[in-house]
């Protein structure tokens, strides 16, 4: 298959080192801007919900975070097969620096969750809620892929063994979703769980993807970071790399 | 201001929710400054023990 | 083709009954487990069939990671599994084979066991039936998934250690609908749901495991 430019010019380290310097300003400004606004908007000017009054203001950040989370899953495996199949170290790059950033959102999205939880639900943790249930799963496979990955000495076998688990994981996140979401149905017991409740308004959507759009952007911004300092340890002692490197002779 | 902060009572757990992302977000960003200043320090390190410059090996046409 | 799988098949069934011992291990595991929720909980008759169900599935995910070890470990330090990879018979059928051997001499055992354990917990014997079908149809999947840990690992000398992290998230499904089918049985209501679900996941396991299994080991040896 013929690959365009651009696809090989993603995979050289230096131009992509380079355009993270150019690029990562604006991500990380842009995000951060958008999260405190959002988080502005949605604290002190969004109406209180009529049902469940200020409480309901956690809804600004934690399904965004449990969002970015599963996105982070996402995109590790596509990162892991395409460093796997067309052999791109730059890919396995890409898989292995969001996966702690995914780890650390699924964390928060948890807790968030728990202490949004116990006013509205009357419970910190419910087992067998179908999405804290998935969700903490998603925790579990992020561990399990840095676990294997801090097992191995050889940098090469790492990256090709933590991408076939990345994959197979990635097929397994929607089995896992809707295993519980069935199981749950199958089960007679009471759902009280149902946060669904009466669709947002305006005033409340507004702020809701404000924060949507600045947790995507401070997450790619972190994970491009990541991916900077990654690509530095792996490239070790690259001549632009010298070039590039503050009070060294170059 | 007093009201804005007690959320209608509910202050605790929207303010600790919204501590605790920040906090991650924080710590994230804190990580991966590390992370990149350990790698430069070592790519420093590696880049200062191969000081001694190295010549281009030349090449020698054959006519 | 078919020539090969068998070589391999009976090749690994008789280096498995050389080590007997060890086949033991994880069958002897199981009992353990089994009888500690008792002790721990000293739950009434009632209550013993309540969580009976949850303990002997949990147990027996548990017990089959035990048991992971022989599958590729010690082909792979004597040189046997290189061997196998040169040889010009597709490794997935290799894979195959070794599955199957794998699953004959350490699943089978525990899920003879499981019935006997279901009766000490006062799981009515009516439902025994739709448990072993239950067991029967998620040993597949639970074979792929224990051969996949083993595969990722082959080349780590401590392995054992990090495998359950690997493995035991993505057993969740199977747990649900293995539980679902085994609690649906007691009560005597319809089981044909949990049970369609359980062969969909053998199904999608025995088609894509052995690929991600292969390609694990061969990167693993490289």
């Amino acid at each position: 298959m013929k690959l365009p430019r651009w696809f090989h010019q993603l995979g050289s380290p230096p131009y992509v080192y380079r355009l993270i310097d150019k690029l990562g300003p604006w991500l990380g400004g842009l995000g951060c801007a958008l999260l405190a606004i959002g988080a502005v908007w949605g604290l002190a000017i969004a109406p209180p919900d009529y049902q469940q009054d200020e409480v309901y203001r956690i809804i600004f950040i934690h399904p965004q975070t449990a969002y970015v989370g599963m996105m982070a899953y996402v995109v590790m495996a596509v990162a892991a097969a395409i460093g796997y199949i067309w052999r791109l170290k730059i890919a396995h790059a890409v898989a292995v620096s969001a996966a702690p950033i995914g780890a650390w959102f699924t964390f928060c999205a948890l807790v968030t969750g728990a202490i949004w939880g116990r006013p509205t639900w009357g419970t910190y943790w419910q087992w067998g809620d179908p999405r804290i249930m998935s969700e903490t799963l998603l925790l579990f496979l992020f561990l399990g892929y840095l676990a294997l990955r801090g097992a191995f000495d050889d940098r090469d076998k790492a990256d090709k063994v933590t991408a076939i688990l990345a994959v197979v994981g990635v097929v397994n996140v929607p089995i896992i979703h809707y295993s519980v979401e069935w199981w749950n149905s199958l089960h007679q017991g009471p759902t009280i769980l149902r946060g669904d409740g009466p669709a947002m308004t305006t005033d409340m959507l507004l702020p809701f993807l404000t924060t949507v759009l600045g947790f995507t952007l401070t997450f790619y911004w972190l994970l491009l970071r990541r991916l900077q300092a990654e690509i530095v340890e792996r490239e070790g002692d690259a001549r632009w790399l010298r070039e590039l490197l503050p009070g060294s002779a170059a | 201001m007093i009201e804005f902060l007690r959320m209608g009572g509910d202050g605790a757990y929207v303010w600790s929710a919204y501590g605790i992302t920040l906090a991650v977000l924080v710590v994230n960003i804190w990580l991966v400054r590390a992370k990149h200043r350990a790698a430069l320090s070592r790519a420093r390190a590696i880049a200062a023990q191969a000081e001694v410059p190295r010549r281009q090996p030349k090449v020698h046409r054959v006519q | 083709m078919r020539g090969a799988f068998y070589a391999v098949f009976a090749r690994d069934l008789r280096v498995a009954f050389r080590r007997w011992s060890e086949l033991a291990y994880p069958v002897i595991f199981f009992a353990i487990v089994v009888a500690l929720f008792p002790l721990a909980l000293s739950p009434t008759a009632a209550q013993l069939r309540d969580i009976g169900t949850g303990v002997l599935w949990v147990a027996l995910l548990l017990s089959s990671l035990l048991a992971l070890d022989g599958l590729f470990r010690g082909d792979a330090d004597d040189g046997t599994l290189e061997q196998l990879l040169m040889s010009p018979v597709a490794i997935t059928v290799t894979v195959f084979a070794k599955l199957a051997a794998h699953a004959l001499v350490t699943l089978l055992p525990l899920i003879c066991l499981v019935p006997l354990s279901a009766l000490s917990f006062n799981i009515p014997l009516a439902a025994l039936p739709t448990l072993i079908l239950a067991l029967v149809l998620a040993a597949p999947t639970l074979s792929v998934l224990v051969a996949l840990g083993a595969a990722l690992t082959v080349s780590l000398r401590r392995g054992g250690a990090i495998v359950g992290l690997l493995v035991l998230p993505l057993t969740g499904p199977l747990l649900i609908f293995g539980t679902r089918a085994t609690d649906l049985g007691i009560n005597g209501e319809p089981t044909a749901a949990p049970l369609f679900l359980l062969a969909a996941l053998a199904a999608l396991a025995l088609a894509l495991g052995p690929l991600a299994i292969a390609a694990a080991v061969k990167v693993g040896l490289e």
